[in-house]
């Protein structure tokens, strides 16, 4: 039957509303996905191009005012609209297939929380058009950040974008604990949960109860900024390290919001690749936990050089030393679930080893910062660089990549190439030490952070132009990466349903899922359903569904409040009542709307 | 799925929102904490500006407290009469609820202006720029919430609020009671320890 | 209505228990406040005040918000958050130099 043009437009509009309106967690999922990547290229840019200014002594590749630019919205975006949002799709997608659900506590929420998201990181990266983008790095220390030396809208985009940030992560946060607790299939004990959703859900309460402290100094930020109020300004007596104290007691839990996912991802792969369960599953849980509990109290350690004094500075110390215990633990229990098994280097394999290696040199240098007087000479200079890009790029980034080969199959369908992933692989790691090795050096020479250049006489001319040397041997990684997802998506081998022979619940049902995930909720039996003789049942699921279930048409209210509170957004930015009122309007139609529509989990 | 089979079907047996709004009530005490905390770390140390002791007033906060106190009443005994189908007095209370809930942020009006009047600004000083923000964040939930009873009570009126819908009743009233703890916490803090 | 609405309803107080802790809480405001006027009570009044309305809180958590009837898993979620935002004002109290041990 020959299909008419007006008819064709129509299914298109169609299949791109249905995106927009669409509540199935594998979708969203696809959506930060990608979402993330692309900001992920953007963050790769802006380092991208301060690494070509720093590549050489005295150079001129852009001005300081840029340079400023460039390093707070790498900071930012890298952590808020990157690396937050890549893990965020890992949640998505695979959590409830984890524990056997069909989609989220709230489904809606689920949605609202992506559309605020993507909102929010565009409404920041918007300062670029109008030459205002945040300069006051991404932990926008006060009174830097006050009318008086922080002139224009700088500033301001970066606190309200990131205010509307953290309401899209705090829903999130909300959602994800919910359904963690209250949707697993049956007999999917807390403690026979794969790592992964363990780790989601310890993440998800770090992220719901640092968020607000942050909202609480952005509050302060604001109001100074906007309404005069005092918190951060010193004449009027307040005190910049208020700023300081609230930001870090957020700060330090948020880099456990930005590895403890990507330490749950490594939990995954490793053990399937070494054809052997997770060694010492408990251990791995019980130190998860502890992270995020210890995490509360080791802020301060960001602050050595402010002069808390010796008892603050000791207490501190010994909590950060403290923290390394269950942090570095869970390293055993990698190598120890590798020893002795079949090990398969597989591209996702690789990333989760990599993994490993980096985070165990990234580990290292935290500890030695965790001594105050080491950091003293450490702290703004290149060794914290080096420090935190082992763990956040070495770390993070890897593991993050670990999960995209490991579950790319299960979520198109398709399997990427593993001669190209090789390739992307090692330009990776390569690369990343090129970048970051140099820099444990050149910070202890003395080059501080957030310089643009540097003088020619520091001798410091070689390591630099290493490092940059570095950064685009990961780029061209990167790029690799994306010839592979090109290459693969129409040539790519068609995935089963368990390519990797994986033990865990998302392996049972085909690639790509259907819509409503199991054709029948499973019971539960183990902790390694598909490993086990008796790992759940009924084995196998069903194709098709004996009865039918009904899944949700989708939602446009989340995205309509997700717009409103972008309104109202850039009311405040602007000074303007009107658009904020208008957006504020916007926002609560949505919420009312959203509240009184039939909507059937 | 009606309600009911949602509960049943759950991990826990519990209803998810309400479990979400207990997150979310975890979450906000980690707000209201650091904005209490940075009210108490700034005591004392304005350099301008009426004081504390100059211009809190006790009696008039403490008949709002009270106001707070006795709305929490109100909302509870309205679940009971959700809870137990009772549509008339479930309007009652909740009707009686949001007025209290009006009547202390007319309370709180009141005194913003009085204060503002005698000097006391959000710019003045380190207590101005503390207090008007902790408990006007206070204040703007209270607000949230009367419009949250209102609109429970308009439901009501539609004949959309028995008894198969008294967890709404129970999540507005969850928020509602954290509301006025985080009261408790302010008027002991900021009006009586002054 | 389900059973576990039910279920929760034989647990949850009656109106007797909710009118019995408003009159506890209204007594408590009236001695929190009566104790703020009287001058012998000065030196001990943050002791005094934070244990009268830590009461009302608990108070108030524990019955009209039905923590202590309801699952535990509530108290659980409420508690650990409670806990931390003490604790960091407690640690923030210390670091301004606001207490000192």
């Amino acid at each position: 039957m020959a299909s008419s043009a007006p008819a064709d437009a129509m299914r298109l509009r169609s299949r791109i509303w249905s995106w927009v309106t669409t509540t199935d967690h594998k979708r969203i999922g696809i959506l930060y996905g990608v979402s993330a990547f692309a900001f992920f290229l953007v963050g790769g840019l802006e380092a991208l191009i301060m690494r070509l200014q720093l590549a050489s002594s005295d150079n001129s590749v852009v001005s300081a005012e840029t340079f400023n630019e460039l390093f707070t919205m790498h900071g930012t975006t890298m952590v808020f609209l990157a690396v937050m949002p890549l893990s965020a799709a890992f949640f998505n997608f695979v959590v409830p297939l984890q524990i056997g659900a069909r989609d989220v506590a709230f489904p809606r929420l689920n949605a609202f929380s992506y559309w605020v998201f993507l909102l929010g990181g565009l409404f920041m990266n918007v300062s670029f058009l109008v030459g205002a983008a945040p300069n006051a790095g991404w932990f926008g220390y006060a009174n830097l950040t006050s009318t008086q030396f922080s002139p224009g809208l700088h500033v301001d985009f970066w606190a309200i974008g990131l205010q509307v940030l953290g309401i899209a992560s705090i829903a999130a946060g909300i959602n994800f604990i919910v359904t963690i607790v209250n949707l697993r299939a049956p007999g999917m004990r807390l403690m026979r949960m794969p790592v992964f959703t363990w780790m989601t859900l310890v993440t998800q309460f770090i992220v719901v109860t640092a968020f607000p402290v942050i909202t609480a100094a952005l509050v302060f930020l604001m109001f100074d900024r906007t309404f005069g109020t005092n918190f951060y300004v010193v004449a009027a007596g307040g005190d910049v390290l208020l700023w300081q104290h609230l930001f870090w007691l957020f700060g330090h839990p948020e880099v456990y919001i930005l590895i403890l996912p990507a330490m749950g991802i490594v939990s995954e792969v490793v053990p399937t690749f070494s054809r052997k369960p997770l060694f010492g599953y408990a251990v791995v849980v019980y130190s998860g936990l502890l992270i995020a509990i210890l995490g509360w109290g080791v802020w301060a350690h960001h602050m050595f050089q402010v002069g808390l004094g010796p008892i603050a500075d000791s207490v501190f110390a010994a909590t950060t030393m403290l923290i390394a215990i269950p942090t570095g633990v869970k390293i055993f229990n990698w190598i120890a679930t590798m020893w002795g098994g079949k090990l398969n280097f597989t591209t996702a394999m690789l990333f989760s080893v990599g993994f490993i290696a980096m985070f165990i040199i990234g580990g290292l240098s935290g500890v030695m910062h965790a001594s105050p007087p080491a950091d003293l000479q450490q702290t703004d200079t290149y060794f914290v660089v080096a420090h935190f890009h082992y763990v956040l790029v070495g770390g993070a980034v890897l593991g993050l990549f670990s999960g995209i080969y490991y579950w790319w199959p299960k979520v198109f369908g398709r399997m990427l190439s593993e001669s190209i992933g090789k390739w992307h692989f090692w330009l990776t790691m390569i690369g990343a030490n090129l970048t970051f090795f140099p820099m444990h050096f050149i910070g202890l020479l003395g080059m501080p952070r957030r310089i643009y250049t540097y003088d020619a006489a520091l001798g410091l001319d070689t390591m630099n132009l290493v490092a940059t040397l570095g950064a685009f041997t990961m780029a061209l990684g990167t790029l690799v990466f994306v010839g592979n997802v090109l290459w693969t998506w129409r040539k790519g081998e068609a995935a089963a349903a368990n390519p990797w022979d994986g033990a865990m619940l998302e392996w049972a049902i085909p690639s790509p899922p259907p819509a409503y995930n199991f054709s029948v909720t499973p019971t539960v039996k183990s902790r390694l359903p598909l490993w086990s003789e008796d790992g759940y049942e009924p084995k196998p699921l069903p194709e098709d569904p004996p009865e039918p279930i009904h899944l949700p048409d989708g939602s446009y209210w989340p995205p309509v409040t997700a717009v409103g509170i972008i309104v109202a957004a850039a009311g405040l930015l602007t000074g303007s009542l009107w658009v904020a009122l208008v957006g504020i309007g916007v926002l609560v139609v949505g919420i009312y709307a959203w509240a009184l529509e039939p909507f059937e989990v | 799925m009606t309600h009911a089979e949602a509960t049943h079907q759950t991990s826990t047996g519990l209803d998810s929102r309400k479990i979400g709004m207990w997150v979310f009530i975890g979450s906000e005490c980690l707000m209201f904490g650091s904005l209490i905390s940075t009210y108490l770390v700034y005591h004392g140390k304005s350099v301008a500006g009426p004081t504390t002791r100059e211009i809190l007033n006790i009696p008039l906060t403490s008949i709002s407290t009270f106001v707070l106190l006795m709305s929490s009443l109100a909302m509870v005994l309205a679940l009971a009469a959700v809870t137990r189908n009772d549509i008339v007095w479930s309007r009652v209370w909740l009707a009686t609820t949001a007025f209290l809930g009006l009547v202390f942020l007319g309370f709180q009006a009141f005194e913003f202006t009085t204060f503002v009047r005698e000097g006391l600004t959000l710019q003045v000083s380190l207590f101005g720029s503390t207090f008007f923000v902790l408990t006007g964040t206070h204040g703007a939930h209270v607000a949230v919430g009367v419009l949250w009873l209102v609109s429970l009570l308009v439901r009501s009126f539609q004949g959309k609020l028995g008894a198969e819908k008294a967890l709404n009743v129970e999540l507005a009233g969850l928020y509602w009671h954290f509301v006025d703890v985080v009261w408790i916490v302010i008027f002991t803090v900021v009006y009586l320890l002054q | 209505m389900s059973e576990q609405l039910q279920h929760d309803e034989q647990a949850h107080p009656g109106v007797g228990t909710y009118l019995t802790v408003a009159g506890v809480l209204t007594v408590i405001t009236l001695v929190e406040v009566g104790i703020f006027y009287v001058p012998a009570f000065q030196g001990w009044l943050a002791p005094v005040l934070l244990t009268l309305s830590a009461t009302k809180f608990v108070l108030v958590v524990g019955f009209y918000m039905h923590l202590k009837t309801d699952h535990h898993l509530f108290r659980v979620i409420f508690t650990v958050p409670l806990l931390i935002a003490v604790a960091v004002m407690v640690a923030l109290l210390f670091l301004f130099g606001v207490v000192a041990l």
